[in-house]
């Protein structure tokens, strides 16, 4: 089978570039192993609502028409959304289709599938983020006894065995998840790393208004100081919910989840913890208010004080003198890992990745030529993470692949180098 | 801000250590160091460390000379007070290293420190170490820093600076993770 360009995923970003690539007329099939929006009907806990107000979800053409803009979609919502958009665009996806190996071949690349081999001269990677938990090595050192699980497998506190829960990271999975199981009655204990405190709401705005109003969710990858850094970091600690409440730590706290240091390791009996939680804390703080700093700012610069409620900060994280050290393994039941993921290229065979197993890639021009990524974090920019950020990414690289295919056809011979 | 208009100098050279770690990002092998001290004991509970020679870059390096460290305990442990106790070493080492943090991190953030100065406190109950209480560790329950730091920035950009030096910190690491030890009788 033959086409020009093969887009790999039918979640947002790959959905996003099959509506640009419709709109410049390159021919082109989605390749989906599951259905569209696979990862949120198969991959995510059942209370899971986006983080993101439900105006915030542009894609090429389409936007939110409903009567609850401030609202969060749940799961059941997300999934009609993008299957909806996939029907708006008469996105030419292929499902159940299982890409077992991409390599490049004379003209362009191989793409192989459990349903067939395409040849193309483009490929466009919009297989997500969040393929693979990342687990800590000393998980294995763990007693059987101890349920481990990760959040993809994660539905609901009715799986969990009573006892006691040790929920490893605090960005906004750790975060909710440790609130639900808390709330379902077993005693939960958070370790905390890095994380990111923001309010749900500020001066009356939802926060991912107030930066997407700002400018933060469009600084671009060229100018960000430290990219490695901006691509690494954790999801704010935010839930989307009706009654808009913050989750931060001191509302963990308040309900009455323990908060320790960072998972530091395993020795004879006890598992522990690493003694930075109250500079974790400090960061996190003072990251926040740097960004009610500049929000407030902006809001001057921009005449809105009248229109939105007065400046204020919000409470330090309160940390216990001494948090414990470590816990007995003895008292830990279930251990859920929302220590993040990363990508699955197992499929990839061509040579793009670097030491890390990380694509090469300038804001999502791939090195291989024909080559791009999409729907990773800060790719572009910084709400290249977000479903909203998709637009504009496949807008700038279905463009960039569209320059790529006619100097293709311009040129003699091979319209792909081979390494 | 502009480098032209603000002659930040904490004595720091940012741009080599930015260099480094450019260099370095592409060459994860010239990365691995090796630091390294000798212990001799002198008499009682008074010995003398060394330092001259560690491993990185992919070769041996050495210090300008050779830094010694005695050690021992007071006399209330009826011992001769020769030097700072081990777990003062410790301290000070802490200290060392977060207040090399904090003019780096500053440098880099063109901040002019004019005075830094930290001040630690650990607490031990020595209960652990004289083993009379199986339940106290031996090491300490709590460490202290405090800094009184005078430079030109706001107290929350002063404070950012001091939790970045956190962040970064190799003895901040040491203290506040576990790290495996292995020791071995030649």
């Amino acid at each position: 089978m033959r086409t020009t360009t093969v887009v790999l995923g039918a979640g947002h970003a790959g959905l996003a570039m099959s509506r640009c690539l419709t709109d410049r007329s390159i021919d082109h099939v989605v390749l989906e192993r599951g259905e569209v929006a696979n990862t949120w009907k198969t991959e995510r806990w059942d209370s899971l609502r986006l983080l993101t107000p439900n105006w915030q979800s542009r894609l090429p053409g389409y936007a939110y028409q409903g009567d609850d803009p401030d609202g969060y979609r749940t799961m059941p919502e997300t999934i009609a959304f993008l299957e909806r958009y996939a029907g708006l665009i008469s996105a030419p996806v292929q499902t159940r289709t299982t890409v077992t190996s991409v390599r490049r071949a004379h003209d362009g690349y191989e793409v192989e599938t459990d349903r067939g081999t395409w040849r193309c001269q483009a490929v466009a990677i919009a297989t997500g983020a969040c393929n693979i938990p990342t687990v800590p090595a000393i998980a294995e050192m763990l007693p059987d006894r101890i349920d481990t699980l990760t959040p993809l497998e994660y539905r609901n506190p009715d799986q969990l065995a009573d006892g006691e829960v040790l929920v490893v990271g605090a960005a906004s999975t750790g975060a909710q998840i440790a609130e639900e199981i808390h709330r379902s009655g077993r005693s939960v204990t958070l370790a905390v790393g890095e994380h990111i405190r923001v309010p749900r709401v500020y001066r009356g705005r939802d926060i991912k208004w107030w930066m997407d109003a700002v400018g933060v969710l469009d600084e671009s990858y060229e100018e960000v100081d430290n990219l490695v850094r901006a691509r690494n970091v954790p999801s704010l600690q935010l839930v989307g919910s009706d009654d808009r409440r913050d989750l931060d730590l001191n509302r963990l706290t308040d309900i009455g989840v323990r908060l320790v240091g960072r998972l530091a390791g395993i020795q004879n009996t006890k598992v522990q913890f690493s003694g930075s939680l109250p500079n974790q804390c400090a960061m996190s703080d003072l990251k926040m208010n740097r960004l009610l700093d500049r929000i407030d700012e902006w809001a001057t610069e921009n005449s809105l004080n009248g229109d939105v409620d007065p400046p204020h900060r919000f409470e330090p994280t309160r940390v216990e003198a001494s948090p414990p050290l470590d816990m007995d393994l003895g008292g830990i039941r279930t251990i859920l890992w929302a220590t993040g993921f990363r990508p699955d290229y197992s499929w990839l065979d061509v040579p793009v990745l670097d030491r890390k197993g990380r694509v090469r890639h300038d804001g999502g021009v791939v090195e291989a030529p024909g080559m791009y990524l999409l729907g990773m974090p800060f790719l572009r920019r910084r709400k290249s993470s977000l479903i909203d950020g998709a637009a504009d990414d496949a807008r700038y690289l279905s463009n960039h692949l569209s320059s790529f295919l006619d100097r293709a056809i311009s040129r003699p011979g091979p319209a792909v180098r081979t390494a | 801000m502009s480098t032209i208009t603000s002659p930040v100098d904490n004595g720091v050279n940012v741009e080599a250590l930015l260099g480094a770690r450019e260099v370095l990002t592409g060459m994860p092998e010239a990365a691995q160091f090796t630091w390294r001290a000798t212990c001799e004991w002198v008499n009682g509970t008074h010995s003398r460390s060394r330092v001259e020679g560690f491993f990185g870059l992919g070769e041996e390096q050495k210090h300008r000379t050779v830094f010694t460290y005695d050690a021992d305990h007071p006399e209330i442990f009826a011992s001769e007070d020769h030097g700072a106790t081990p777990v003062e070493l410790v301290l000070a080492g802490l200290a060392s290293c977060l207040t090399a943090g904090v003019a780096s991190v500053a440098q880099n953030r063109d901040i002019q420190l004019n005075s830094v100065v930290a001040t630690l406190e650990g607490g031990m109950d020595i209960q652990g170490i004289l083993g009379i209480d199986p339940d106290v560790r031996n090491g300490f329950s709590g460490i202290k820093v405090t800094y009184d730091i005078d430079a030109d920035a706001t107290p929350d950009e002063i404070r950012a600076v001091v939790a970045q030096s956190q962040k970064r910190s190799a003895v901040y690491d040491v203290i506040t993770n576990p790290t495996n030890v292995t020791v071995e009788v030649n």
